[in-house]
């Protein structure tokens, strides 16, 4: 009996002194197979993959329809994520998938101790020059995910674990890419 | 064959948003478990000290591509009705280069800069903000890139079909060339870990 409750307060302990530093992160092969099986049951549940960048390309499009429809009616574009009218463009899987994926992640987050308010970078650029870049980094993104028709989610993940040509092909230009300009950004990483 | 139940009929457009959530909120989760809500631990990948993104990314193919391929094995999905987004081929390497340069220069991908966003990183809301303006740049000027958006198209192509080798053969070739990969990753770890950066 004394063993037991000695053993809760230890526990309970450990506990308080875990929420105040932030957990170690997942081994990467075992958050890869969480990953890997939310990504199957949404192909056997859904008959589809995951995605991001397509609920903010509704979004986009609602907001510039909302603003100027006659811009958008002539634009097959947005037409496209804006449907023919008989349910709201947000009311669409990818939204709602999205609204998830920030649940989810603050909930492993203040789970773990991890979510705070901060800015991640190197330890020799400013605050300013990293948001900067981010600004900059997160425009190149949403013209390259529309140009390839989806992102890291939809096409590298999911077209991959499909074995689709064009996603294969895509995933190998992300990582070239990526490698091509990380000696450039090293001031801002390292 | 009862898989996909959405294309079985099993469920209708409503239901499939309330499964859309808790779908988002799996892949969230995991993705802030991984660590992907940091835009420094996935800079890493690019500097070769750390390659969670690597070993992170190949273990969830390789988990969802096995899984579906011995279900579609035993019968109990259908293969055909699972949705293979088309290839456009030169678009694809276009968009593939600005999002990886995108990627080392902001920090994120679109996924993981909402859990980013979602566990307190400045960075990360603005580069959602940014993601908004590139999507926005990208619908105004579709006009000019309608023409590139639409050539090399080739349909739902797999690599099993343009290959000739069976789906089995792909699959196993995949785990493979993964396993190879996580063995790489860890001797390139020890290779360039005096790069990795003080913590701070």
């Amino acid at each position: 009996m004394s063993a037991i409750s000695s053993n809760d307060v230890i526990g309970r302990s450990d506990e308080a002194h875990g929420h105040a530093k932030p957990q170690p992160y997942w081994s990467p092969y075992a958050a890869g197979i969480g990953l890997g099986l939310v990504l199957l049951l949404a192909f056997v549940i859904m008959g589809r993959g995951l995605g991001a960048s397509g609920a903010f390309t509704s979004l986009v499009a609602t907001g510039v329809h909302a603003i100027a429809p006659e811009h958008t009616a002539s634009n097959p574009y947005y037409q496209e994520y804006l449907g023919d009218g008989s349910r709201h463009p947000l009311k669409d899987w990818l939204v709602f998938e999205v609204l998830g994926v920030f649940v989810g992640g603050f909930l492993s987050g203040i789970l773990a101790g991890r979510v705070k308010t901060t800015v991640e970078k190197g330890q020799h650029i400013s605050t300013a020059k990293r948001l900067t870049f981010a600004f900059s980094g997160g425009i190149l993104m949403g013209i390259g995910a529309k140009l390839a028709r989806g992102c890291t989610s939809g096409q590298a993940l999911t077209g991959g674990a499909l074995l689709s040509v064009g996603s294969w092909t895509f995933m190998m230009c992300v990582f070239g890419g990526a490698y091509a300009l990380a000696y450039f950004m090293r001031r801002q990483w390292l | 064959m009862s898989a996909p139940f959405f294309k079985y009929g099993m469920f209708g457009d409503d239901t499939s948003l309330i499964v859309a959530f808790i779908t988002g909120i799996g892949f969230g989760f995991f993705l802030e478990r991984a660590g992907f809500g940091s835009g420094r631990k996935l800079a890493a990948q690019f500097y070769g000290y750390d390659l969670t993104v690597f070993k992170v990314m190949f273990t969830a193919i390789i988990t969802a591509m096995l899984g579906l391929y011995y279900l579609s094995v035993i019968g109990y999905v259908d293969l055909s009705l699972v949705y293979v987004s088309p290839t456009y081929l030169m678009p694809q390497i276009a968009g593939g280069l600005l999002l990886g340069f995108g990627f080392v220069i902001g920090g994120y991908c679109p996924g993981t800069s909402c859990v980013a966003a979602s566990t307190g990183r400045i960075d990360g809301i603005i580069y959602l903000a940014g993601i908004v303006v590139g999507i926005l740049i990208f619908g105004e000027s579709f006009s000019l890139v309608e023409n590139f958006y639409n050539s090399s198209a080739m349909g739902s192509i797999t690599l099993p079909q343009v290959t000739g080798m069976s789906y089995g053969l792909i699959v196993f070739l995949v785990v493979l060339m993964a396993l190879g990969g996580f063995m790489f990753a860890g001797w390139a770890e020890k290779k360039w870990a005096h790069i990795r950066p003080e913590q701070g």
